[in-house]
């Protein structure tokens, strides 16, 4: 008794395990249920129950409640499908001029939007991609073919490699200095020469769009957020989804609405990046000192001046870390947005890992990670910049940068004029490398991951085996073995537990949705393989981060390389593991654990970092030793810190597993790649996604609301 | 008296949904508990006063007693709920948005407790921030930023940022700042709070050789009376939003007008802020001695000759005309007498 007055947390969380288990033990498993593998849900079968809702025909296996709830969502994916089609093709039509018909046409007002606005993203697309690989759509667009055969010398190429080399160079010197503008031109001489080119420029084009417009989006409709609570509350919760939504599930309904290519693909990115850039703006801006906010006012700004020479610029170095998840997520865009038809490095990178020629997949993906490196690198270095006013300079220093641009300019054309004679009748390197006739290292890492296969197959296989047997196959089948109802039990106690009645509730609508759509089943799967991957994850980052944190200069180190890692595409992470372990759960798992283990560092040294130094002081007066120190004073205050890490490792590990379908496994992700060759696969893929960002935001419910508690607990908040 | 600048009548801040509806139901008497049960805070109670052209008034309270808001109504950053202002005659409450704009931007200044520099401008940048707001070129404005520099003595500074700069730097900048449009009235909000005791003298010294030099209109706000009677023409000492006694430091010391104020001026070294004038007798101009002393003259400066003559001294102004006498006794009375409890 006095052990349960003591600790009654302690008691009360024990009570719930064991109504858990009990009720684990109590439900059976029915002898009909099996995992089914295929899209069997669909398929007619006179074992099915059947209900309409809606109009609706949803099919089921019907199992005792207890054991699995009955998919009442069903109708949900099969009606935002509907809907989507009948609002694309029958809504409000409408009467728009024609121009190349020249009569009116009745269309549906939302494809007429959507057709407008994917013309105006294919023209800016195209206008980049003509000046950096040649072109006529936009000057034809301005003007006519006619014109164009009126006066051929508009038929200009685009700008030789070299140029735009000397141009990346020349601009990062200007923005940061020699060692950026060094790394810029190698970067572009390693693209050119490894005959990336193309394919480069192609992304390059795609990402110099996508990028602007979120950052203009997310900043704008941040700061609306900021000025209206209104705005801000009816932001809030699709941003919370979106959080958590896996890219790939948002890539299907765009299908629909905005057909394949590139300015779907521009759009999509902008759905996934503008989130995070309008929270981090409002977050900024929310963290501005008012009197630094009353000092613009009584300088006598007006409200436009307050905000772009005041608010912003105060905020900036959230605002940065914006911009630098905006890029982050074009690449990551880029890549995956290739399932949609999106050209560039992406596509490259999913036909060869397709082909399993990994060296190639190597290539590319090597040259998308250098790019957003790069581009990354100069957005942080443009938002750091300051004038010099005192600078007595004459008209070459001032404008050496545009002169050695011009310079450079016509010796690039020279050289590519020259290089006409030189290579006389087959490739012109020195105007641009073309695709697959650059230096290639394909064959040496095939050859190498030939070599590691042969060699250390019997190892690989042996750790594969073992893996797969006797950790993973077993867990998944508790997890499967689980009765909905314990996991709702289980869910919405340790809500009620942590956070009352409210988080209770908001948990429990969360798992019920879940639990009534169609894939509980897999939803379980993706838990089993997510909750592998954050344990490792944690494990690993716990231990690096705390080891790092021993010295100032490592842990400096440690977070630079995950700076540089989580600047990686996500898709990226594949192609290492499938070097190694080929096409098998472990693959995917082993890509998860690398990937979750980035937030789990950082936040580690992160959270050790902001314990205060004078504790440190007072514990080392009070004579404890290093890891005396280490458990008693420095891990219970930077605990609180170490779990939002857990969190966004929890996020990574989500968007991973999911990605992981493409290499195949049975999880909710592997239904949203179906989805995207399903013609009505728009609802499907929502719903999907939603599933996914839903066990997302149970567990960032659960966690934030902790570390509010205490973080209020140790008086840190 | 010369021309009133700012002039407040009867000015309420009440924060709070109801606030406006609450105060014109009340019919002028606001009580802060009654207010407090419906949900309303009283900031400022029913503050009237004017301010004289070159004067400094300084006002001066505990933290939460509304000293703060006060000014901010004043400088119009909050909305008052109720009463009127009047800036050198003109009804701030009815500017309209542009009107006001261009009153800060040209007649007025503020200083801010925690700095409010822009963390991404140089010192210099920071200082011609005010100027560029207003329009004037690039090259103009930095010089007359450069001149500011100067003249709070931080030349060689002016690239700087505000994060390599100490507390008192950065508060020279902000005061720079405030001064660069050449307003006519400035506001310091506990300009000198954050910084060091031994830099808050140095700090208060210049910034009285500043006030002699440009002859300002201000308002201060601070929460250290001996700050306040260090600097003030007058001082307005505020509790709960309400003015408790304005007056000249001489007459706050001598006849507290509340216990709340008395508490204040126990402790106050009298013979350090008082004058001969406020002590002097003025109707027995008799039987003097040989000394003179000023009527300006602060008591601790004479107290040592005063004490030191068995006869009255007398009392003369500028002109040497005498005007009074004082008797050695009344020094002693004056610096021991008030204090009820002895220390």
């Amino acid at each position: 008794m006095e052990y349960l007055k003591k600790y009654p947390k302690l008691f009360q969380w024990l009570f719930l395990l064991i109504v858990f288990f009990a009720l684990c033990f109590a439900i059976e498993v029915p002898e009909t249920y099996k995992f089914i593998r295929g899209q069997a849900e669909f398929v007619k079968d006179p074992n099915q129950s059947v209900y309409f809702f809606l109009g609706k025909e949803v099919r089921y296996y019907a199992f005792d409640v207890f054991w699995r709830l009955p998919p009442l969502l069903g109708w949900l994916p099969i009606w935002i499908n509907d809907s989507l089609f009948f609002l694309m093709n029958e809504w409000m039509p409408m009467e728009f001029w024609n121009e190349d018909t020249q009569e009116f046409k009745t269309r549906p007002l939302l494809l007429q939007v959507s057709r407008n606005l994917t013309a105006f993203m294919t023209f800016l697309i195209e206008l980049i991609r003509e000046i950096l690989l040649g072109g006529l759509e936009t000057i034809v667009a301005f003007t006519s073919w006619d014109f164009i055969d009126a006066y051929p010398w508009l038929e200009l190429p685009g700008l030789p490699w070299t140029i735009v080399a000397a141009g990346a160079a020349i601009l990062s010197y200007k923005l940061s200095g020699k060692g950026l503008a060094v790394f810029a031109g190698l970067t572009m001489i390693y693209i050119s020469i490894f005959g990336q080119w193309k394919p480069s420029m192609q992304t390059l084009s795609f990402i110099l769009v996508a990028a602007p417009l979120s950052f203009i989006f997310g900043l704008g409709l941040g700061i609306a957020a900021y000025k209206s609570k209104r705005v801000e509350k009816a932001l809030y919760p699709i941003l919370l989804v979106m959080q958590t939504m896996p890219q790939y599930a948002v890539l299907v309904p765009a299908l629909v609405l905005f057909g394949v290519g590139d300015h779907a693909a521009v759009i999509i990115t902008m759905v996934v990046a503008v989130p995070p850039m309008i929270l981090l703006t409002i977050l900024g801006l929310r963290a501005i000192p008012p009197e630094v906010i009353e000092a613009g006012r009584m300088s006598g700004c007006t409200n436009w001046q307050l905000m772009l020479k005041v608010l912003i610029p105060t905020a900036r170095r959230d605002i940065l870390i914006g911009v630098n998840q905006v890029i982050m997520v074009c690449f990551s865009m880029a890549v995956i947005s290739a399932f949609i038809g999106a050209k560039g490095l992406g596509f490259n990178l999913l036909l060869a890992l397709n082909q399993l020629n990994i060296g190639l997949a190597l290539e590319a993906g090597l040259c998308i990670s250098l790019i957003a490196i790069l581009l990354d690198k100069m957005s942080l270095a443009w938002a750091n910049k300051q004038t010099d006013y005192f600078g007595n300079l004459t008209f070459f220093q001032r404008n050496k940068n545009v002169i050695f641009f011009i310079a450079s300019f016509v010796i690039g054309i020279i050289l590519a004029y020259v290089g006409t004679f030189i290579f006389k009748g087959s490739f012109n390197y020195l105007f641009e490398i073309p695709h697959n006739k650059g230096i290639s290292t394909a064959d040496f890492w095939n050859k190498g991951v030939d070599w590691i296969f042969d060699t250390f197959f019997v190892y690989i296989k042996a750790f594969n085996t073992w893996l797969i047997q006797d950790v993973l196959q077993p867990m998944r089948a508790l997890y499967l073995r689980m009765p909905a109802v314990a996991t709702l039990v289980l869910a919405v106690g340790a809500g009620y537990l942590i956070g009352g009645i409210r988080s209770a509730l908001v948990v429990a609508a969360l798992t019920l949705f879940i639990a009534l759509s169609p894939w509980w089943d897999r939803a379980l799967v993706t838990l089993y393989m997510a909750t592998f991957g954050v344990v490792i994850s944690c494990l690993i980052g716990f231990t690096v981060g705390t080891l790092c944190f021993q010295n100032k200069k490592s842990a400096a180190f440690m977070l630079g390389v995950c700076d540089i890692f989580q600047t990686f595409p996500s898709f990226v992470y594949l192609i290492p593991v499938m070097m190694l372990f080929g096409i098998t759960d472990t693959s995917v798992l082993i890509a998860v654990i690398v990937y979750a283990t980035i937030p789990a560092t950082r936040y580690t040294i992160e959270g050790l970092r902001s314990v205060p130094v004078g504790l440190h002081e007072a514990a080392t007066m009070s004579g404890v030793n290093k890891l005396q120190r280490l458990t008693k004073i420095e891990f219970p205050l930077a605990f609180p810190h170490m779990m939002l890490g857990i969190n966004q490792t929890i996020v990574f590990a989500l968007f991973m597993v999911i990605i992981g379908a493409f290499i195949g496994t049975e999880d909710l992700g592997q239904y949203i790649l179906k989805a995207l060759s399903d013609k009505n696969g728009a609802g499907i893929g929502l719903t999907l996604g939603i599933c996914v960002a839903f066990i997302g935001l149970i567990f960032d419910n659960l966690i934030r609301t902790w570390v509010e508690k205490r973080k209020k607990h140790l008086g840190i908040a | 008296m010369s021309e009133t600048v700012i002039k407040c009548e009867s000015v309420y801040k009440i924060f709070g949904e109801n606030a406006k509806k609450m105060l014109d139901e009340s019919n002028g008497k606001v009580d802060a508990k009654t207010f407090q049960e419906k949900g309303c805070i009283v900031g400022v109670n029913n503050a009237s006063f004017e301010v004289a052209k070159g004067e400094m008034l300084v006002v001066m309270g505990l933290s939460g007693s509304g000293k703060s808001t006060l000014l901010r109504c004043i400088s119009r950053l909050t909305d008052a709920t109720g009463g009127k202002i009047f800036i050198e005659g003109q009804d701030l409450l009815e500017l309209n948005n542009k009107e006001l704009i261009e009153l800060r931007r040209n007649k007025m200044g503020m200083v801010f407790q925690s700095f409010a520099l822009l963390p991404h401008k140089t010192v210099v940048e920071n200082i011609a921030f005010p100027l560029q707001i207003k329009g004037t070129n690039t090259q103009d404005s930095i010089n007359t930023a450069m001149e500011m520099v100067k003249l709070v003595g931080l030349d060689g500074r002016e690239n700087y940022f505000p994060r390599e700069l100490s507390g008192g730097q950065q508060q020279r900048v902000g005061i720079a700042r405030s001064l660069a449009v050449e307003p006519d009235i400035w506001f310091l909000d506990e300009p000198f709070s954050a910084l060091d005791p031994l830099i808050r003298k140095e700090m208060q010294d210049e910034f009285l050789r500043l006030q002699e030099k440009l002859q300002k209109t201000i308002m201060f706000i601070t929460h250290d009376f001996d700050e306040a009677l260090k600097l003030a023409d007058r001082i307005a000492i505020m509790k709960d939003g309400i003015i408790e006694q304005l007056d000249t430091p001489a007459n706050i010391v001598l006849n507290p007008a509340t216990e709340y104020v008395r508490k204040f001026t126990e402790e106050v070294p009298r013979e350090k802020v008082l004058v001969i004038e406020d002590v002097m007798d003025t109707s027995n101009n008799d039987n003097l001695g040989d000394l003179r002393v000023s009527k300006d003259d602060i008591i601790e400066n004479v107290a040592e000759k005063i004490l030191t003559q068995e006869n009255i001294v007398g009392v003369v102004d500028s002109n040497n005309n005498i005007v009074g006498s004082i008797k050695p006794s009344k020094i002693i009375d004056t610096v021991f007498g008030g204090r009820k409890n002895g220390s």
